[in-house]
C-alpha cells in the first residue's frame, strides 16, 4: 500500500508493478485527490511563462495497469495492527506500507503570515493558487521593494527561491523597470545555499543580478499591512511585495499515527535502505522522509530504483541490499534563457565538469543548454519519471566521469577520478 | 584539532568552538562556555534547554533545530531567542557540549 500518489508514490508503484507479478502482490495507491500537479512548473507561473492549467493531469492516468487507485483521505496509520484508517471510518490492511505523502506547507505556523495582506501583498508560489495570484500581483507591480523570504528549512526544492530571484531580475528588466525594483533575498541560512561550492557560484550570480542577500534571518513575524518581516532576534526587512516560502511539515495524519513521525511530521528513515525506523514493513520515499537529502523530485526518482528493489527483497524475506547514495540533480533557472545544473550526493559536493559524462551538460555554470534541459524535463517527468523508468544515461548512483572533483571546502580535490560508492 | 580548557579540564573543539567529543563535557563547564558567548547567567530556563539539547543528541545523534526546539523543549521560539539571542540552536548546542546541529539541506 502506497500512501500518496505524487512523484515518489506514483513512480514506486509503477516500478513495483513491473517487478512483481499480479498473482504475488496487490498494489494500492491511496490519495485524497484526483489531480497530479507538476510542481516544478509553479516557479514559471508568476512570470507568465507557464499557464497554471497546463501543470495538472489526472492522477489515476499516471499508473500502470494493475495498480489500484483509491481516493480517500488518511486519518492515521496503526503500526501495531498494520492498518491504515481512512477518514470515512473504514480501514485498509497492508503487508508493506510506503509513505509517499510528501511535505505540507504550514504558513499558519508563522505569526502574521496568513493575516492581513496575505494574497494581497504577501504571496507564495509554492501552491497553484498562490502562484496564480502572484502573477497578477507582479504584473501590477511598478516598482518598490520585492522581498523573497524563506522562513526556515527544510523546504521543497531549496533552489527554487533563488531561481525566483533570478527570474524576477529578468522579468523586471524585460519590463524596463528593473531600476525601480529593489530585490532582496532573505534566508535563515548563513549563505545563499546549503552547499558550500554552489553557495559561492550562486552568491556571485545574485550579486551580478543586483539581488541583496540577508542571511541568518529567522522570520518570526510577517506584517502584511505594514510591509515588514521581523526576525526572532529583532531585525526588520521592509517590503512592498513579499514572496514567502512558508514552513514545511509532514502530513497531519503522520502526527496522528503513534510512533510514525518526528516533531515536524517527517518520517525517520534509514538514509541508505529507505526503510522507516518505525517498523521494518514501512518504507518511505520522497519529501516525507527525514533523510539528509534535498526535498526534490530528482531525489524521489533516484530513490525509486533502490526502494523498489528493497521492497521486493523484503517481500521475499531477503536482506535489504540496495543503498541510496543521496544523489540529487537540479537545474537552476537563472533567467535570460539560461540555467545551471548541479549534481551531488551525501558525500560529494556539487562540482564543475559535465553531466552525465564527459560529453554532457555543463555543471555549476550558466548555459543555454541547461535551460533547454530544464524545459525538456517536464516531458521526461510525465513520460519517463512517473512511469518509473530510468532516464537514458542517468543512473540512480551519482556519476563521477566528466566531473572535476573538489574537496568540500572548495579547494581542488585529488586529480584521480573518484569512484561512486 | 584546537583545544579549550573549561572548569580546569582540556577538551577538543572544532574551529567554531563546538565540542568534537560530547563525552568530554560536564555540567560545571557550561557557565564558562556561556560567558564566552556573552551570557553572564544561566537560569533554570537556560538549563532546561541545555539539558534538552543533551538528551536529544544522545537519542538522535544530532541537536535539534530552533523550530524543533520550540515544538519539543517546552520553551517557545520567542523565549528561546530571549534566552540565547545569538541563535538558540547554535549557542545552546555549544554550551551543551554537542556538535553544531546538522543543517537541513
Amino acid at each position: 500500500m502506497v500512501l500518496g500518489g505524487g512523484t515518489g508514490g506514483t513512480l514506486v508503484a509503477n516500478r513495483l508493478r513491473r517487478m512483481l507479478d499480479t498473482a504475488s502482490a496487490e498494489i494500492v495507491v491511496v490519495d485524497s485527490d484526483e489531480e497530479h500537479l507538476y510542481q516544478p512548473g509553479l516557479l514559471f507561473v508568476p512570470f507568465g511563462l507557464t499557464s497554471p492549467g497546463s501543470l495538472a493531469r489526472p492522477r489515476r492516468d499516471q499508473f500502470r495497469p494493475g495498480v489500484l487507485f483509491r481516493r480517500a483521505a488518511v486519518d492515521r496509520v496503526d503500526l501495531v495492527t498494520d492498518q491504515v484508517w481512512l477518514n470515512d471510518g473504514t480501514s485498509l490492511a497492508y503487508d508493506v506500507l510506503v509513505v509517499a505523502t510528501g511535505a505540507r506547507l504550514v504558513p499558519e505556523e508563522t505569526e502574521g503570515l496568513t493575516g492581513p495582506g496575505w494574497m494581497q501583498k504577501v504571496f507564495t508560489f509554492y501552491t497553484r493558487d498562490g502562484a496564480t495570484a502572484l502573477e497578477a500581483a507582479l504584473s501590477r507591480f511598478t516598482g518598490g521593494r520585492l522581498v523573497v523570504g524563506v522562513v526556515d528549512m527544510p523546504i521543497k526544492c531549496p533552489v527554487a527561491p533563488l531561481e525566483f530571484c533570478f527570474l524576477a531580475d529578468w522579468y523586471f528588466r524585460r519590463r524596463k523597470i528593473r531600476d525601480r525594483v529593489e530585490l532582496t533575498f532573505v534566508t535563515p541560512l548563513d549563505g545563499a545555499f546549503t552547499k558550500a561550492t554552489c553557495n559561492r557560484e550562486l552568491s556571485g550570480l545574485l550579486e551580478a543580478k543586483g539581488v541583496s542577500v540577508v542571511t541568518e534571518f529567522n522570520t518570526g513575524d510577517v506584517d502584511g499591512q505594514g510591509g515588514r518581516l521581523t526576525s526572532f532576534d529583532g531585525r526588520e526587512v521592509p517590503f512592498d511585495l513579499a514572496v514567502m516560502i512558508p514552513l514545511h511539515g509532514g502530513q497531519a495524519y503522520v502526527d496522528r499515527s503513534p510512533g510514525l513521525g518526528d516533531a515536524l511530521g517527517f518520517v525517520p528513515t534509514d538514509e541508505r535502505t529507505l526503510q522507516s525506523k518505525a517498523k521494518p514493513n514501512v518504507f518511505v520515499i520522497g519529501d516525507a522522509a527525514d533523510i539528509p537529502a534535498s526535498k526534490a523530485g530528482s531525489v524521489a526518482h533516484f530513490e525509486g530504483e533502490v526502494l523498489a528493489r528493497n521492497i521486493a527483497r523484503y517481500l521475499a524475506g531477503e536482506p535489504l541490499d540496495a543503498a541510496f547514495d543521496g544523489h540529487t540533480n537540479c537545474f537552476i533557472e537563472s533567467g535570460f534563457g539560461k540555467a545551471l545544473l548541479i549534481d551531488f550526493n551525501y558525500d560529494t559536493e556539487p562540482v564543475t565538469g559535465r553531466f552525465p559524462g564527459r560529453v554532457g551538460l555543463p555543471l555549476l555554470r550558466e548555459s543555454r543548454l541547461n535551460h533547454i534541459g530544464k524545459l525538456a524535463f517536464a516531458w521526461l517527468y510525465w513520460h519517463v519519471l512517473l512511469p518509473g523508468r530510468d532516464i537514458p544515461a542517468v543512473r540512480s548512483e551519482m556519476p563521477t566521469t566528466g566531473k572535476r572533483p573538489q574537496a568540500a571546502d572548495g579547494s581542488p580535490g585529488p586529480p584521480a577520478k573518484r569512484e561512486a560508492r | 584539532m584546537p583545544t579549550a580548557t573549561y572548569a580546569g579540564t582540556e577538551v577538543t573543539v572544532n574551529d567554531e568552538g563546538f565540542f568534537t567529543d560530547p563525552r568530554q563535557w560536564a555540567e560545571d563547564m557550561a557557565p564558562q562556555i556561556a560567558c564566552q558567548e556573552g551570557l553572564t547567567e544561566l537560569t533554570d530556563r537556560h538549563w532546561q534547554v541545555i539539558k534538552f539539547m543533551r538528551h536529544e543528541y544522545e537519542a538522535k545523534g544530532t541537536g535539534p533545530t530552533v523550530r524543533v526546539l520550540g515544538k519539543t523543549s517546552g520553551v517557545p521560539v520567542k523565549e528561546l531567542y530571549q534566552l540565547f539571542p545569538k541563535g538558540p540552536a547554535k549557542i545552546a548546542a555549544k554550551i551543551a557540549g554537542i556538535p553544531k546541529p546538522r543543517g537541513c539541506i
